[in-house]
């Protein structure tokens, strides 16, 4: 009986977060209509999102750019099918590596610091003191937030693409094994992407950075218990990040097939 | 300091006439009037402690009114229920005779009220001037001009003049306390109140707010009240005071009147907070 009462309570919790997170996020959307008068909120919100995570992005993206040529190249060259490489690094980045990875990045980086400030903000009273002002903290921290994570995860997802799929194209080219001139790479990515292929990923990275945001701001808004609260918030943030972000992912892939 | 004005300053503020230009305010931004207060029958839980039992209070227009007594026995949730931070399990709190958790009332509520928390809750992103203008700037109260002529004033009036720059890391305790002051009279507010507000201050820093809340009580009309431990604190500010005790308040009177009280948790409370532990007297 004691199994049944304590599953059957762990199951009202997790019914009661997420009819929790979902009236944040129509309250969030609501307060969209005020953007325009908290731009600077959102462009601030923008720089630290995009500009602190662009040169970490950039080189991981260069990297499993890299990785992913010297793997998969290797692998066709034992089948003379090594020109297809560019189409495979490219389609991989563009559907899947660069949205994926950029986000977890993001998560790691941003929405573990997102729990954490409006975290720290509900511990020492600044959400109350907000409440006190007359101000809706969620239009005052969370829409700003949400708007910059939906902006700027696509356009970093973006650069991830170009840097990933360059850093392919250098090591199909002066990989011996694999030996595949730059000019060929780039073609065979051409003819294998479409623009409908670049708008699916470009579309799941927004839907990641809008995880990434809610996510941080709502473990925020949930924080008690002083310092020890804020840092159990930053690790709840980030796994429920992760968590989301592969199955959005799962169901976006599925449902865009 | 030349107004913002320029397009760059327009488009970051949406392009909202109201906060670029003119010097002017809403209609509804006027001068601070104290208003009453009645608590009745007020209780509330969390769980099963029982932290406000039928607590009933009557503060009247413009008085300096302080709660007192030792931590945990609902002082500051008492509070939070006069700002709405907490809703009662039942009894009801009136403003000027409206019930202030009434969602459709006859006459719209014609009062401010604001808070001075007891970590002063000021906004680290923010400056000094950002932090006092914050409420006139996100509710489009006045024109800018206006805004910043405000939060001038309101930093005079608790002595922070020429501080509007400054960055609140670089504030020290009980400047962060006058700024959470000044942030709370931006609003004009009726009602303001303050929790525990010598906690984590020195004895002089602490004389130095009483001065200032003293200062503000002869300059602007408005109804105060305090929450503290800080017994000389609440003696020498209010003009009545009433001690709880197990979520109740068990006395209630002038400072005068509270000092001669015979109530046995009255007089062990203020014999611990200015002689000394309960066990010397043994």
């Amino acid at each position: 009986m004691r199994v049944f009462t304590f599953i059957g309570g762990k199951l009202l919790n997790v019914a009661q977060g997420l009819g929790e997170m979902l009236a944040l996020l129509c309250e969030t959307v609501y307060y969209f209509k005020d953007a325009p008068r908290n731009l600077t909120s959102i462009f601030r919100q923008m720089s630290i999102i995009g500009i602190g995570t662009l040169p970490i992005a950039m080189l991981v993206a260069l990297f499993v750019g890299m990785v992913l040529s010297v793997q998969t190249g290797s692998e066709l060259a034992l089948y003379g099918t090594q020109e297809a490489i560019g189409a495979i690094v490219g389609m991989s980045m563009v559907k899947e590596l660069g949205p994926v990875m950029t986000s977890l990045l993001v998560a790691g980086r941003i929405g573990s610091a997102m729990a954490a400030e409006v975290g720290a903000m509900q511990v020492y009273e600044e959400i109350d003191a907000l409440k006190t002002l007359e101000i809706s903290p969620v239009r005052y921290l969370a829409m700003p937030r949400l708007i910059a994570c939906l902006l700027v995860v696509p356009a970093l997802v973006v650069f991830s693409i170009i840097i990933g799929v360059i850093g392919g194209g250098v090591v199909a080219d002066v990989n011996p094994r694999i030996d595949v001139p730059f000019t060929v790479y780039y073609d065979n990515m051409i003819r294998a992407l479409n623009y409908k292929e670049i708008f699916k990923g470009l579309l799941k990275a927004m839907v990641f950075g809008g995880i990434i945001a809610h996510v941080g701001c709502y473990v925020g808004f949930k924080t008690s218990g002083g310092a020890r609260g804020i840092g159990e918030s930053t690790t709840r943030s980030v796994v429920l990040c992760f968590l989301l972000i592969m199955v959005a992912n799962y169901l976006l892939t599925r449902f865009m097939l | 300091m030349k107004p913002r004005g320029n397009f760059w300053s327009k488009l970051a503020h949406g392009f909202a006439p109201s906060i670029m230009d003119g010097d002017s305010c809403q209609i509804g931004y006027t001068e601070s009037r104290g208003v009453s207060i009645q608590i009745e029958n007020l209780n509330k839980s969390f769980g099963d402690n029982h932290v406000l039992r039928d607590v009933n209070l009557n503060i009247e227009p413009g008085e300096t009114f302080s709660i007192i007594g030792p931590s945990g026995t609902g002082k500051s949730v008492l509070l939070k229920h006069i700002v709405k931070l907490e809703k009662a399990d039942s009894g009801r709190i009136l403003i000027n005779g409206q019930d202030i958790n009434d969602e459709q009332p006859d006459v719209p509520q014609d009062f401010r009220y604001s808070m001075v928390f007891q970590s002063s809750a000021l906004f680290n992103s923010l400056t000094v001037g950002e932090n006092v203008g914050l409420w006139l700037r996100e509710k489009r109260i006045c024109g800018e001009i206006r805004i910043r002529r405000i939060i001038r004033e309101k930093l005079r009036l608790v002595g922070l003049e020429s501080k509007e720059d400054m960055r609140t890391s670089e504030l020290s305790g009980g400047m962060k306390k006058r700024v959470a002051i000044a942030r709370s009279l931006a609003m004009n507010p009726d009602l303001i109140l303050y929790d525990e507000p010598t906690a984590e201050l020195d004895p002089v820093t602490s004389d130095e707010l009483a001065r200032v809340i003293m200062e503000l009580k002869r300059e602007v009309n408005l109804t105060t009240i305090i929450v503290s431990h800080d017994l000389n604190f609440a003696l020498y500010l209010s003009d009545r005071v009433a001690m709880m005790h197990d979520g109740q308040v068990v006395a209630i009177g002038t400072p005068e009147e509270i000092k001669k009280s015979q109530n046995p948790l009255v007089r062990k409370f203020i014999y611990t907070t200015t002689k000394g532990i309960q066990g010397e007297r043994d």
